[in-house]
């Protein structure tokens, strides 16, 4: 069996059989000779060298910097144009994208990126806009944000939604204040937020960081919110709860409303993570649930790329009861048909004439009006899909991961595997492995099977935690592959095959060193001999 | 539907595997009742590439993008030349559509990437330690106070007048929240900043003060004094700079002492997108307030074998292992903006940096003596790097407003950038840059003599 690796990482060349590393199939793909080891700009550029083409200034210039020239050299070296090229695209073929091949992150939905999308946020009219322009001269950026909102009120069956965060943690951030500053219109000072112990760690951080107290709240054996607990901890201290739903063992919170008539009878909030939406788009709305304030991870449900770890954005929906304190700036469309920003200048113009003066925006959370970049590929991506496409986009989504939840559930743990389907990821831990081999062997070897690795080491509930998350944008033939891979793997690990302590063998680096990185940190450049 | 690989056969044999009829079996942890039955209301169903981008091309012919006019806006986000390369390396797909770089194995070339940026921005800064980008430099401001109060144990904060005010607002909604107290003061439209002022409200309680250089109104101060003034008293001195261009020609806050420096980076290789994404820049010039930083940072180690390589690093202050005792709630930054500022800053170099930031400063120069020939208008400021502050003797929201009309972008009235403040009314921020051409100076000085006259 010699089966060409068709995720596309890199070309085979080498059998696996052959190098002794290994008795797995031969999907072990190593194309060294191609991987060009590349040095740090600051080791081949030079001060004196650059790749644009601008006039040298002239010495009778005027000059009215104040008298703060600056004196001393920066320290930039330059490259020419191709230099600039061949550094970076050299440096581009240390990495691994969802172009390259299948990427299973559970909880990160790294899904196609359309290339429409990238040529429609390029336009000049979207790109080569600033964001004070004079408003008559930018109407169809304006319509671009309003016609994005409003696929997401409608999707989520919320009222209204903040659009200015810029990621799905700034998102949180923004729902929860709204959350604070409903409490405190109402003159009802709460000082605790409730977090399931299985949730993002950017929920508790979000809840510290609005001046809130975070306390935990337990999962069930089934991996879903211990609902008894939750409902014996609300009380009148109680702010809200942060609820990831589907939540992060990839299990749907079938109590949810349950759980918002609970908080909302003890006068609290809740708070839902959106980050897994992809899960349910089409589906389920989550204000049919009762959530009062969700982010969207548009990178996550609407396929804009996340180039390496960010930019994000992190529009919020909100209920009735919160839409009234969202944040400064926000867009709103008249009867006339003309979009409107709403700013400091005119908030309480708008709120008058609006909203009967009900708007007490909390103020502004970040300079302009949000993703813009974002916002024009997320709304491309919803028309490409449609009506009938997002609601097929949940649907795959889910059946992808049940498909590799069942193809896996005899060779891994699976501890929720009995308590109904997974949504969107198939959650797996390392209890069965043999030897002393844990989940991050697993996870270093699935690179050199010509995969990025699973999420791993999360949910915290599950020891070893392994989340894989497939996505709507792939296909069975590109499943089954992976699923040989991954099973002669966990096959593997399950027999203690300590060469999986080594991996990966084929990658541009071995393993990293972290604890050094941590110890001695060097965070620049300082020096050939240091 | 073009980005779904599955046919039917696929999904009925998949569904047999998994042991299901339906693919409503998969669903039945959702509550009937909050099911969605039937198409999702108004929403069109799939459309071809050809026919959504017909219809973006639509809203996008709305706008009237800045390279189809004379364009004078800045304001904390500018207009410049972005070389073609920069976007072609960042839309290369093993850098746009990687994720975060928690492999560090088959991340290296994002890894590198960014710790090439921290590099290049601690440098600019004139600062030990920059971190690998945050959102924009308005939540930056934010961030560097917050890290400031938890560095000094104190929670007065003072903002000079001078601060961009939508970054001052950012600052102000966040205190709202904390226990932060902020004491900030109206600009005032004068050739100098209030530095003396400034000073004056520094006290023992005071965690941080917070000034923009070049400021809010383009005028570029000595920061010395108020570093000085700010370390007498026990308090950090935070600089935030909305044009990274301006450092190529006027001394590093980081030089002048001050102690966290944040800004925009979107001046270099990222572009105007309407305000974002946009690419929050953080250093400091202590290094042993790395550890208070908030958001990513990468740092250089060896693998097995012994090769040089990246990983980030310090992650014992981030949410994913603190949780709420994390210095921050970011878990994002803003990589592929990052990546862009780096190639065009490589592509640029010390010299053309230099070059780049003089030729913004010699348009701006001709520019304000061209200018100040227009009747009724008087140039503000003694001093200034690619943006000064015209009076024009009447509210110069208006006058933006018919200055559009004539198909001039004008440049942005402090009416708007402050509403509340009457005072202000009379100013117009007017950004030039390397895209400005004499014909655009021209085209706005005779516009500005129409409307004015």
């Amino acid at each position: 069996m010699n089966a060409p690796n068709a995720s596309g990482w890199k070309p085979e060349m080498t059998p696996a059989n052959e190098d002794g590393l290994h008795n797995g199939p031969a999907t072990v793909t190593g194309n060294r000779a191609l991987m060009l080891e590349e040095p740090l700009l600051f080791e081949i550029g030079r001060a004196d060298v650059t790749g644009v083409d601008l006039p040298e200034p002239a010495a009778d210039a005027p000059n009215r910097l104040g008298g703060l020239d600056r004196a001393e050299p920066i320290g930039l070296p330059g490259l020419t144009e191709p230099e600039t090229v061949r550094h970076y695209t050299r440096l581009s073929r240390q990495n691994y994208g969802i172009d390259l091949g299948f990427f299973p992150l559970g909880s990160c939905t790294m899904k196609h990126n359309p290339r429409l999308n990238e040529k429609v946020a390029r336009l000049p009219g979207f790109a080569d806009v600033h964001p004070l322009q004079p408003r008559e001269t930018v109407q169809g950026a304006f319509e671009v944000i309003d016609e994005l909102a409003h696929w997401l009120i409608e999707l989520t069956g919320m009222h209204s939604v903040a659009m200015s965060p810029k990621a799905g943690a700034h998102g949180e951030l923004c729902g929860i204040l709204c959350i604070r500053a409903a409490l405190e219109a109402r003159g009802d000072a709460r000082e605790v937020v409730l977090v399931p112990d299985s949730a993002h760690g950017t929920n508790p951080a979000t809840a510290a960081f609005a001046g809130y107290r975070v306390e935990n709240i337990p999962t069930t054996d089934e991996g879903r919110v211990d609902l008894e607990a939750l409902k014996e901890r609300l009380g009148p201290d109680v702010a809200g709860v942060m609820i990831t739903n589907p939540n992060t063992c990839g299990l749907f919170e079938r109590d949810m409303k349950k759980i918002s008539d609970a908080v909302h009878a003890a006068g609290g909030f809740v708070y839902c993570d959106g980050a897994n939406f992809n899960a349910i788009v089409g589906k389920v709305r989550p204000g049919d649930l009762g959530v009062d304030a969700m982010h969207i991870n548009l990178h996550k449900t609407f396929s804009t790329p996340h180039g390496g770890g960010g930019p994000g954005s992190g529009p919020v929906v909100l209920s009735e009861a919160l839409a009234p304190f969202m944040p400064l700036p926000y867009t709103i469309r008249t009867n006339d048909g003309i979009v409107h920003l709403v700013e400091e200048e005119d908030a309480e113009q708008f709120s008058q004439d609006h909203f009967g003066g009900a708007m007490q925006n909390f103020g502004r959370m970040t300079a302009f009006h949000g993703q813009m970049g974002m916002f024009t590929r997320a709304l491309t991506y919803i028309l490409s899909h449609g009506a009938d496409g997002l609601k097929q986009v949940a649907e795959d989504a889910v059946l992808n991961a049940n498909y590799i939840l069942r193809s896996m559930e005899d060779l891994l743990h699976t501890p929720f595997a009995a308590s109904g389907p997974c949504m969107h990821e198939a959650l797996f831990g390392d209890k069965d492995f043999g030897g002393d081999l844990s989940t991050l062997d697993l996870a270093k070897s699935l690179i050199d099977e010509g995969y990025h690795p699973m999420t791993v080491y999360f949910p915290l509930v599950l020891h070893g935690a392994m989340l894989v998350e497939p996505t709507e944008t792939e296909s069975k033939a590109a499943l089954d592959q992976f699923i040989a891979a991954f099973r002669s793997l966990a096959e593997r690990a399950n027999a203690g095959d300590e060469t999986m302590k080594q991996a990966p063998y084929y990658a541009p680096r071995r393993r990293l060193d972290e604890t050094a990185a941590a110890r001695k940190p060097k965070l620049s450049w300082t020096g050939l001999d240091e | 539907m073009r980005y779904l690989p599955l046919t039917d056969t696929d999904r009925s044999d998949m569904l047999a595997t998994i042991g299901a009829s339906s693919i409503d079996d998969l669903f039945v942890d959702v509550p009937e009742e909050a099911r969605l039955d039937g198409p999702i209301r108004g929403l069109p169903m799939h459309a071809s590439e050809m026919a959504v981008e017909k219809h973006m091309r639509r809203l996008a012919s709305k706008n009237l993008a800045a390279a189809d006019a004379p364009f004078f806006l800045g304001a904390g986000a500018y207009r410049h030349h972005v070389p073609a390369s920069v976007d072609h390396i960042i839309q290369r797909g093993e850098f746009l559509t990687a994720y975060t770089p928690y492999q560090p194995e088959i991340a290296q070339g994002t890894l590198q990437m960014l710790f090439e940026f921290q590099t290049q921005v601690a440098r600019l800064y004139g600062c030990a330690v920059a971190n690998a980008s945050l959102y924009d430099g308005s939540t930056a401001c934010w961030e560097a106070v917050a890290m400031a109060s938890r560095i000094t144990r104190r929670d007065r904060v003072v903002l000079s007048g001078a601060l961009h005010p939508h970054y001052a607002e950012v600052v102000r909604t966040m205190a709202k929240f904390t226990d932060d107290e902020i004491a900030g003061a109206q600009p005032a439209i004068q050739p100098a900043p209030d530095n003396a002022g400034l000073i004056s409200r520094i006290d023992e309680e005071t965690s941080c003060v917070v000034v923009q250089y070049p400021d809010i109104l383009g005028r570029i101060t000595d920061l010395s004094p108020i570093a000085e003034a700010a370390h007498e008293k026990g308090a950090l001195l935070v600089v935030v700079n909305t044009e990274p261009v301006a450092l190529g020609a006027i001394k590093s806050p980081g030089e002048q002492g001050a102690d966290i420096v944040v800004g925009e980076g979107q001046a270099l290789g990222v572009g105007l997108q309407f305000g974002g994404p946009y690419l929050g820049l953080f250093a400091v010039r202590d290094p042993k307030h790395v550890r208070q930083m908030p958001g990513r940072l990468c740092g250089e180690t060896k693998d097995a074998e012994g090769k040089r390589g990246f990983v980030l690093t310090l992650s014992t202050r981030e949410q994913h292992i603190r949780r709420e005792k994390a210095t921050s709630n970011i878990c994002t930054n803003s990589g592929l903006c990052a990546l862009a500022f780096n190639v065009h800053m490589t592509l640029l170099g010390e010299t053309g940096l230099r070059r780049l930031a003089a030729e913004n400063h010699r348009l701006a120069c001709h520019a304000a003596d061209r200018l100040a020939k227009v009747p009724g208008v008087s140039i503000l400021n003694d001093n200034y790097f690619n943006e000064f502050t015209l009076m024009v003797g009447q509210d110069a929201r208006a006058v933006v407003h018919k200055l559009a009309a004539k198909g001039v972008l004008g440049g942005v009235s402090l009416g708007r950038l402050y509403p509340g403040v009457d005072r202000l009314s009379e100013g117009l921020l007017v950004a030039v840059t390397e895209t400005t051409t004499e014909e655009d100076i021209e085209a706005l000085a005779s516009a500005l003599e129409e409307v004015l006259s």
